[in-house]
């Protein structure tokens, strides 16, 4: 390994996307794709393995090209390569899981749009080395999803006796709960040491 | 540390020459369409045989399978005809004998944009069903051209260009011979003339639509 840091910091790294930052938690970004797929647990899960694969390629490919990227055309240059991934991302969904595709379809080639991308993009990978932006990657991925998934499984227990759940503003309810949740833990930890 | 290469990275070069800008983002232009093009080509196969798997699944909807011995989703040609719609066929044969067709048929007329349909007619010109792939009409309204939403799709079948006669294969406060969806006349005057012209052009091109060969350019090009 070339990067002589520390487990600690790696650690750090791939749990501020889960938890202190969490995309659909901490950052409130990606919120659109957040609340309209997250209807049941298999769509939710579909999409935040998407994000995932597309935020992790997109950090490794960014970190590694870090230094020839131009700053003058930084914006484009990454918008480039998300949307080269999020193309990618589409087919091979639509090849492997057609399925899933007729559910989520929509809203794979709408990952591009997701804030979430493009700020690990520009703020983290565009500055790291491989390692650190790959597990930066795999981190935000993971919040993202995990949020999904919870959503999703609040949403599917409760639509199926409360309709209000699997409509839209049943996700924003239950995002609501998710973030009061979060920041309820968040504060009992800050208090308490 | 992470972040130890924070003033390293990303440095302000803005006395660079500008060719080197731009030269950098060909580069990003040319890196994404190598990884796009690597994508589709390993996912193009499986992706069409996904949709050929799904237009089985709606073509038994409208061509009883006891009707045919061939795989119609394989069976298929695309034919654009100087002067007339382009359309996508399938064909439906038995012991190698043409024994029907399902043509797609596009009504530009629809209350809120256009409506798709699946027309199957067997050889010698009767309506085998007609369904809607995909529509925008008014959900509650419109919609009811769907056929698990009403039964008025299914009117169409064993119906054919003469009967009832050409002339009035048209709504009947259009003057002509088929009834109305209450509520929905112009989802219903769109199916219905969308679904004459799909009959119309059968007649006509009948002798074509089988002979061509499955997936031939000709098939294409439409000569």
């Amino acid at each position: 390994m070339t990067v002589p840091a520390s487990t600690g910091s790696h650690r750090e790294i791939f749990l501020s996307g889960i938890w202190s930052n969490s995309p659909g938690m901490a950052q409130l970004l990606g919120l659109c794709p957040l609340l309209a797929v997250s209807r049941t647990l298999v769509a939710g899960l579909a999409l935040g393995i998407a994000t995932l694969l597309v935020v992790c390629a997109t950090n490794a490919l960014v970190s590694l090209t870090r230094h020839w990227i131009d700053a003058r055309v930084r914006l484009p240059a990454l918008v480039l390569i998300i949307a080269a991934f999020v193309t990618s991302v589409d087919l091979l969904f639509k090849a492997w899981w057609f399925e899933l595709y007729g559910e989520i379809g929509l809203f794979i080639p709408l990952i591009v749009t997701n804030c979430v991308i493009l700020s690990r993009a520009e703020a983290f990978a565009s500055r790291n080395p491989l390692l650190p932006s790959l597990l930066d990657g795999l981190g935000h991925g993971l919040g993202f999803l995990l949020v999904l998934a919870a959503l999703g499984t609040v949403r599917e227990l409760l639509g199926n006796g409360l309709l209000v759940a699997s409509l839209p503003p049943g996700g924003f309810f239950a995002l609501a709960g998710l973030i009061a949740l979060r920041n309820f833990i968040q504060h009992k930890r800050t208090a308490d040491p | 540390m992470a972040g130890q290469e924070q003033e390293l990275g990303m440095p302000v070069r803005a006395n660079r020459p500008g060719w080197q800008a731009v030269a950098s983002l060909a580069g990003f232009a040319a890196a994404a369409g190598l990884v796009v093009g690597l994508a589709w080509d390993s996912a193009r196969e499986r992706i069409a045989d996904n949709e050929a798997r799904r237009v089985l699944v709606e073509l038994s909807a409208v061509l009883p399978a006891a009707l045919y011995d061939n795989e119609p989703h394989r069976d298929m040609i695309r034919l654009a005809l100087p002067d007339d719609e382009p359309r996508q066929i399938w064909r439906a044969r038995r012991a190698g004998k043409p024994v029907a067709a399902v043509l797609t048929s596009l009504a530009p007329d629809g209350y809120s944009g256009q409506i798709r349909l699946l027309v199957a007619v067997t050889i010698d010109g009767r309506i085998l069903g007609v369904r809607v792939t995909s529509h925008s009409e008014t959900p509650g309204i419109g919609d009811v051209i769907e056929a698990d939403k009403s039964a008025w799709i299914g009117s169409f079948d064993g119906r054919s260009l003469g009967e009832p006669e050409e002339s009035r294969w048209r709504l009947r406060k259009d003057g002509g011979d088929i009834d109305a969806i209450t509520g929905a006349t112009i989802s219903s005057r769109a199916v219905v003339a969308a679904t004459r012209r799909a009959m119309q052009y059968f007649r006509r091109h009948r002798e074509d639509i089988f002979a061509i060969p499955a997936g031939s350019p000709a098939a294409t090009s439409g000569d």
